[in-house]
């Protein structure tokens, strides 16, 4: 029997007072890719942001358990350093800071953590070298400052970059094909196939069935509402596309009456 | 805003790592500055009577003298009668080798980082060091002696080339110059000389550090670079001091003299004594730099580095005296807790197609106030005058201040002078951003705040850089845990 690498239980959240997720729960074993679905405002989002750690969000209920550990005792930097990735739907620009010199010291951090020796200046540039074919990444983005004037393909795309170099165990990608042309959504989602494997679970969070046809789910859930209302494999996701969230709004609220 | 809070707090709480006292037996003056003390400082060094005289006339032009007033910073009334203003180490070490060098100003060394003996093999640095008011040891001498260059303490070259230190001293920055200019004109007591003779390219860069170590002194140095026709010289200055709970007075003249196509960088690195986190003690950084470009074609480019003193008050000058001559100033100023800077440049045009570039970083912590100052001149005879200025703020947290003093004076229509200047903030969204790399946020705004600086950082010279570095992130690190 596989235990889950994630394991969330009844998880309530709120930001500024006002409720959004209302008693979630989720497991993801290790290897499964889940799709979360759902129409805006369901607390798609504010998921990806809980488990990542960002301090706005205030969780009122439930448990998170990764790894068997309570992840939401542990801080942002502890969580990515246990192996938990966020692709960001908006990644931020750092000026100044290369890509290449950003990386190095996230790599590092994460080797420290685990109790390994820092990898050299020439060790770093062959194992990013490795890592830039994943997405086709040119090989000049690695000298740009971090997302700084970056277009938004080539943003996200350097998000799933940076989950192929710190190889973690849990990846998340918030919304990753938002504002993505066809050919840049077919890189970032051939990126995220190659980093599939036996011990690397992935939580994709999309709006639309189009990214799941790269990324093919193991499970779809929806989500309505700050709840899982429905669960299936991936012929969910078409079933949704074919008749829209408002079938999902009509049969949760038809319930409630 | 509760990480904000956090941020602020861990920065706030960062401590000075410099704070060790060297127990150096020294020579000291009584306290207090009159003609008596001044002649005691000038008999001490068996100077010259020119120099004395020198000396004298500065100290009663000071005497007419007040205080300014006008940098946007404050401090208790200074009592100049209370300052000690000569301290020399008791056993000057005669300059044969390293190793008859003090034990104790060589561990001195070693806390700073920078043992001589490694600077002298690994980097090929020129280190003229300066201890409170003598001049310890030089390195490199020799060396460059071969090419022409005099590279020595300000005593050596009063002795040993007193027609070049005639000729050249004040006349970039004049004992009369302003209040401070002419106390270390009265009071200077070493320093380093520096003169690059025509066409000769110097292969070292030159290096003095600058420590405050007795208690009550005052470190007033004197610095003079000359750089004849076509020659290039780059220099840089590191500053320390020890943990005290008075305030030190440190009030340095650096005057950079350039003939035709000579070309001068000078960098700083400045991490004196910042006083506590409540404000007692740390330096009080009054310096006077200015850098002429009297002839044709030369270029001066100044590039600093603030972390630290109480209060900084300087600016680093280029009058563009010769045609097509061209001044640089590149600055990042920090400041934490208490402390307070007002800094940045002047800009003289006074030739034809004389070019200016200034760029300002300003980074404010804690309850701190950072005031950017400068002045861009252009005289009414020069033609075709460019100057291209940028002053950014970041601030960290609410409680401190940024300010921003922009002078122009253009007295010719076809001057081309443009001024830029951003604030900001750091980020927290860009912290969670690093935080999810796994990265924690101390480094986070070290990363940052070193992204920030970049372009400033990019000027500097390879080994100089790396320390900034790492003294950004020190002056930046909380006491998290």
């Amino acid at each position: 029997m596989k235990t889950p690498i994630l394991e969330i239980r009844n998880l309530q959240t709120g930001v500024e007072g006002k409720q959004i997720l209302n008693g979630l729960s989720l497991s993801v074993n290790a290897g499964e890719v889940h799709a979360i679905m759902g129409p805006n405002g369901s607390g798609k989002s504010t998921l990806a942001s809980v488990l990542a750690g960002k301090a706005e969000y205030e969780v009122t209920g439930g448990d998170v358990k990764f790894f068997g550990e309570s992840l939401l005792e542990m801080s942002p930097e502890d969580r990515a350093r246990k192996g938990l990735f966020l692709a960001f739907q908006y990644p931020v620009e750092i000026p100044g800071v290369s890509n290449a010199n950003f990386l190095k010291t996230a790599v590092n951090e994460i080797r420290k953590s685990k109790g390994l020796q820092p990898m050299d200046s020439k060790e770093f540039l062959l194992f990013m070298k490795e890592k830039m074919k994943i997405v086709e990444m040119d090989k000049n983005m690695t000298q740009r400052s971090v997302n700084e004037g970056f277009s938004g393909g080539e943003k996200k795309r350097n998000e799933v970059f940076q989950m192929a170099m710190l190889e973690p165990q849990l990846g998340i990608l918030d919304e990753t094909d938002s504002g993505l042309d066809i050919d840049a959504l077919r890189i970032v989602a051939n990126g995220v196939n190659a980093l599939r494997g036996p011990e690397r679970s992935f939580l994709v969070i999309t709006h639309y069935q189009r990214l799941l046809d790269y990324i093919v789910p193991d499970y779809v859930h929806v989500l309505y509402k700050g709840r899982i209302v429905r669960s299936g494999g991936k012929e969910l996701a078409l079933e949704l596309e074919e008749k829209g969230y408002d079938w999902i709004r009509n049969e949760t609220e038809n319930v409630k009456v | 805003m509760t990480e904000d809070q956090k941020i602020l707090d861990d920065i706030s709480q960062g401590e000075y790592k410099w704070g060790f006292v060297s127990d150096i037996e020294s020579e000291t003056a009584p306290k207090g500055l009159n003609e008596e003390i001044i002649r005691f400082i000038s008999m001490k060094k068996q100077e010259p009577e020119w120099l004395l005289e020198w000396r004298l006339k500065a100290f009663r032009h000071w005497l007419t003298m007040t205080e300014p007033t006008w940098p946007n910073v404050h401090y208790p009334a200074i009592d100049y009668q209370d300052i000690i203003y000569y301290s020399a180490p008791k056993k000057k070490p005669s300059l044969n080798s390293l190793d008859e060098l003090d034990p104790e100003i060589k561990k001195t060394f070693d806390k700073l980082g920078i043992s001589l003996e490694e600077q002298k093999r690994l980097a090929g640095v020129a280190v003229d060091a300066v201890i409170d008011s003598v001049s310890v040891k030089t390195t490199f001498r020799e060396t460059l002696s071969e090419l022409g260059i005099i590279f020595s303490s300000f005593s050596d070259a009063v002795r040993e080339h007193p027609d070049l230190v005639k000729q050249y001293l004040g006349s970039v920055v004049p004992p009369t110059d302003n209040f401070f200019a002419a106390l270390n004109s009265a009071v200077f007591s070493d320093g380093s000389f520096c003169y690059i003779p025509k066409g000769v390219r110097c292969p070292v860069e030159l290096s003095t550090y600058f420590r405050i170590n007795s208690a009550g002194t005052g470190q007033f140095e004197r610095t003079l670079i000359i750089a004849d026709e076509g020659a290039y010289a780059s220099y840089l200055e590191g500053c320390t001091a020890p943990m005290r709970d008075t305030n030190q007075l440190h009030a340095a003249v650096v005057e950079i003299y350039t003939h035709r196509d000579a070309q001068v960088k000078y960098s700083t690195v400045q991490n004196w004594y910042p006083g506590d986190k409540n404000g007692k003690g740390g330096i009080y950084n009054f310096v006077t730099k200015r850098g002429l470009c009297a002839g044709e074609n030369s270029k001066i480019s100044w590039t600093q580095v603030e972390t630290g003193s109480a209060i900084t008050w300087k600016y680093p000058s280029v009058i563009l005296k010769g045609d097509h001559s061209i001044g640089e100033f590149y600055s990042v100023a920090v400041t934490n807790n208490m402390q307070q800077a007002d800094t940045g440049t002047k800009m003289i045009h006074l030739g034809s197609n004389t070019r200016s570039t200034i760029i300002s970083k300003g980074i404010s912590g804690g309850k701190s106030n950072n005031s950017y100052r400068g002045l861009v001149k252009v005289n009414r005879k020069a033609e075709n005058v460019r100057n291209f200025s940028q002053c950014d703020s970041l601030l960290l947290g609410d409680r401190c201040g940024a300010h921003t003093f922009p002078y122009l004076e253009v007295h010719n229509k076809s001057a081309v002078v443009e001024h830029e200047a951003t604030t900001s903030k750091v980020g927290e969204d860009q912290i969670f951003y690093c935080n999810q790399r796994g990265i924690s946020t101390e480094d986070a705004i070290g990363l940052i705040v070193n992204g920030y600086c970049k372009e400033v950082f990019n000027q500097l010279p390879m080994e100089f850089a790396v320390e900034a570095q790492k003294l950004l992130a020190v002056s930046l690190e909380g006491s998290v845990g």
